[in-house]
């Protein structure tokens, strides 16, 4: 009978940390604060309650004495939060640098099938046709304000690792400059049609080797100058930009990889889309330029939030473990204290409810300066790997207080995983053999 | 050894706080051997295959095709054992997500590459039509694909001369599977003639993507490769020439540094690891004060009583270590299994073993080793009256 109640009440316990698991993740961070302030109002306003944060403010006062084990539970918690965030603000970053650079006001146009520009290939006639299409935004001169852009890669060595990188370099139409308003000069000054000039973006410029103003680069045997810098917060940061022609004749290339156009209005994709297919010489796909650039990231930011759950994860069943001993090793050392307290009146759940709170205070403190020392690390920290047009990407480390939140609400949630079992072993204490322990 | 029955009560003596620190370990280390593989993948280390393997490709960048003519003239090169090409095909199966790594393969590809493992049949099925393609077990296996099936592609860079799109169909001749276990990565690829490829493309004739040399000895391999770049050298193709291990870890460094991110990731898994379990044996030593007091009154001498301690800080930690790496040995074929070839991690080898004991010695000795000097220096007298 006894052995039954006990399987029954573990039984429940493991009911009451899934439930409350499920809850954290899934719960609005409002529902999770007015929990919080339920609480508060408890241990103020009832009697059971008052008992409770007495027992709490007993446990925290003594914290320094058990300063070492109590460690524990707050590196290994911030052990957690911090690969955690790290991880998550990588993906993040990446898939927002993605994301930003494209709009719904703007529309690429790939041969059909393509997924990168680098897969695709237009041809001449293919390009006039795309600029001649409706829907398409055209300047006071009657211009379409679209641009055929021929894509090619480079071998440069990254500053990283000095070993080559492959570099997109972007040949861009005469209407570049009105297509893509965020891309502004920072530095030098713009390249001129039909020489062998390009800029180059401010992430690239950081990330590789000799690209300064004023450096010369070798394309395909030919020199090139690098006349500017520019910025424009987006993926083409990563980039170098030439003039169309230029580029096409040093890669002997006839034809072009795109055409990114300005809708007149963003009601105006479903109007050049239509007109597109209906084209029996064109065989094209069109996308707004946020469905494409969003697409490019998909992938690979959700294998890094993919791997970067797991790990943690593992990470948490271990912090788990070493929070249950450290909160078991208090409670052992405090028997005697819990036992006075329960001789003199205080109940079983004030005990409980002191314990779960404690092992959760130490989890925030954790959780915080995982989170912190993330943020002071990596915030804002440029990398770059291999993107869809296989060359690099660089990006941002983004770690947003979105991601702080999530990381500190795995830390909550192994703070009350580690704390229940010791506070329901605290609460159970048989008070005559506790006393008499020494 | 004839301690060992002291260090198995001492870590019996509270089994509670023994298992919960072994299971931390076991996480730590579990951790450690699914991610010690990639790491050392991503380094470089631990693969010895295709040391006698070049890829000569192009010095701008890998979208520059060379031409067929340099073939003959690499052949030609003192110290080239074989020759062989491809091509970069490339392309999707029925949905963008699904992309695939197709290659276009010379005919002799599978004499420079015995890392497929195709066999004479095989080969044979392969070469009886231009549109057969061969396809890797591991690939087969995640879209379900069956000798005899028709595999369409779409989305290659290269236009189908008979359609006029980037639409193709092959025939699958053979599903292949890597003899070597550290081959498996072939698995997911397919591979084409290049020869059809050649004539069916858009996009013109007699370009290929890279050589490929097996060389007569490994240690020439700097030499051979001048000989090789000199070759086209002030030419519009000029070419670089570099060990296969070489080129591929030149792609894996693209990715970014991988290397790092998982050192990284299991420096902070093991520096809380030690504080974890120098924190249980800080506890261990401080509740059995009296005990090892007594040790001492029987004879044990300072050095034992610190052999002991750091005996049982290894013990402790090699348990639960060598539990992890066992857990993990597991857990790594149920999750290529289960991600359908997608995600291939490595398996934990005699390296990882070994890297893997050292660090949990070392770990245990490190951690035990205060807690040890705490209780060697115990003075009996005040020991035993609890001072």
């Amino acid at each position: 009978m006894e052995a039954l109640r006990r399987w029954l009440g573990y039984l429940a316990m493991l009911v009451v940390i899934v439930a409350s698991i499920v809850a954290w993740t899934a719960l609005p961070a409002v529902v999770l604060l007015a929990c919080a302030a339920l609480l508060v109002l408890w241990m103020a306003v009832t009697r059971t309650g008052r008992q409770a944060s007495a027992v709490t403010w007993v446990g925290l006062r003594t914290l320094p004495q058990r300063l070492g084990a109590s460690c524990v539970i707050v590196v290994g918690i911030a052990g957690v939060v911090g690969v955690l965030v790290a991880l998550l603000a990588l993906a993040g970053g990446l898939a927002e640098t993605l994301r930003g650079t494209g709009n719904s006001d703007t529309a690429i146009v790939l041969r059909g099938g393509a997924t990168a520009e680098l897969d695709s290939g237009l041809s001449r006639e293919d390009a006039t046709l795309i600029l001649q299409a409706p829907g398409i935004a055209r300047d006071a001169a009657g211009r379409a304000i679209g641009s055929a852009e021929v894509v090619v890669v480079t071998n440069i060595p990254k500053k990283s690792s000095g070993t080559d990188a492959n570099v997109e370099i972007r040949g861009v139409g005469p209407q570049a400059w009105a297509l893509r308003p965020n891309l502004r000069i920072v530095e030098g000054r713009a390249f001129e049609p039909g020489l062998r000039e390009l800029v180059v973006g401010k992430g690239a410029r950081d990330q590789f080797i000799g690209l300064e103003p004023g450096a010369t680069i070798n394309l395909n045997a030919q020199q090139w100058q690098i006349v500017g810098v520019f910025a424009s917060g987006d993926t083409h940061e990563s980039e170098l930009i030439g003039d169309a022609e230029t580029v096409a004749s040093t890669y002997r290339r006839n034809g072009f990889q795109s055409v990114t156009v300005r809708l007149a209005s963003p009601q105006a994709f479903d109007a050049l889309n239509a007109a597109l297919k209906s084209d029996p010489r064109l065989k094209v796909d069109v996308r707004t330029t946020r469905d494409y650039y969003t697409a490019q990231s998909e992938q690979l930011s959700k294998v890094i939030r993919i791997v970067g759950i797991v790990i943690a994860s593992i990470m948490a069943i271990g912090a788990v473990f070493g929070a249950l001993n450290t909160m078991y090793a208090a409670i052992t050392s405090r028997a005697r204290e819990v036992a006075t307290l329960r001789a003199i009146g205080f109940g079983a759940a004030p005990v409980l409810v002191s314990v779960v709170l404690e092992a959760m205070l130490l989890a925030l403190v954790g959780g915080t300066l995982g989170a912190a020392v993330t943020w002071f690390l990596f915030n804002d920290y440029a990398v770059s790997t291999l993107g869809a047009n296989f060359s690099q990407v660089v990006f941002r480390f983004d770690v947003s207080p979105t991601l702080v939140g999530t990381g500190v609400r795995w830390a909550l949630a192994i703070g009350l995983i580690g704390g229940l079992l010791p506070a329901v072993r605290a609460a159970r204490l048989p008070v005559t053999a506790a006393l008499r322990e020494s | 050894m004839k301690y060992l029955h002291l260090v198995r009560a001492a870590l019996m003596r509270r089994k509670t706080r023994t298992v919960l620190t072994i299971l931390s370990v076991l996480a730590a280390f579990l951790l450690f051997g699914l991610l010690n593989g990639v790491r050392a993948a991503f380094e470089g280390g631990g693969t010895l295959a295709g040391v006698d393997r070049m890829v000569v490709a192009s010095r701008f960048s890998i979208i520059h095709p060379l031409p067929e003519s340099l073939i003959a003239k690499v052949r030609a090169v003192p110290g080239v054992k074989a020759a062989t090409w491809a091509n970069w095909f490339g392309g999707y199966y029925q949905e963008p997500k699904n992309q695939l790594i197709i290659l276009a393969v010379a005919p002799d590809y599978f004499d420079v590459y015995p890392d497929y493992g195709i066999t004479a049949p095989m080969l044979a099925a392969f070469n009886s039509a231009r549109t057969n393609v061969l396809v890797g077990a591991a690939l087969a296996r995640r879209f379900g694909l069956k000798v005899g099936d028709k595999l369409p592609v779409m989305g290659s860079i290269f236009p189908n001369k008979a359609t006029g799109d980037t639409t193709w169909q092959f025939d699958i001749a053979g599903i292949y599977e890597a003899p070597n276990a550290k081959s498996r990565a072939l698995e997911q690829e397919v591979l084409l003639h290049w020869k059809y490829f050649d004539e069916a493309n858009g996009y013109g004739q007699g370009s290929i993507g890279w050589i490929v040399v097996r060389v007569a000895d490994p240690a020439l391999s700097a030499q051979i490769a001048q000989r090789i770049d000199a070759l086209s050298a002030n030419s519009d193709h000029e070419t670089k020439t570099q060990t296969e291990q070489e080129f591929r870890l030149s792609y894996a460094k693209q990715i970014g540094d991988i290397g790092l991110i998982v050192t990284a990731i299991i420096g902070a898994v093991f520096f809380t690891l030690m504080l974890l379990t120098g924190n249980t044996m800080a506890q261990a030593v401080r509740e059995r004060i009296p005990e090892l007091a007594i040790l001492k009154t029987l004879g044990f001498t300072d050095r034992s009583i610190l052999g002991l301690v750091i005996l049982e800080s290894v013990a402790l930690i090699v348990i639960g270590g060598v539990l992890g790496l066992a857990l993990a040995s597991v857990v790594i074929p149920v999750v290529s299994a289960a991600s359908g070839g997608m995600l291939e991690l490595p398996p934990i080898g005699v390296r990882s073993w070994l890297l893997g004991l050292g660090l949990m010695v070392t770990i245990g000795a490190i951690v035990g080793v205060l807690p040890a000097l705490r209780a060697m220096r115990l003075r009996i007298v005040d020991a035993l009256a609890g001072r």
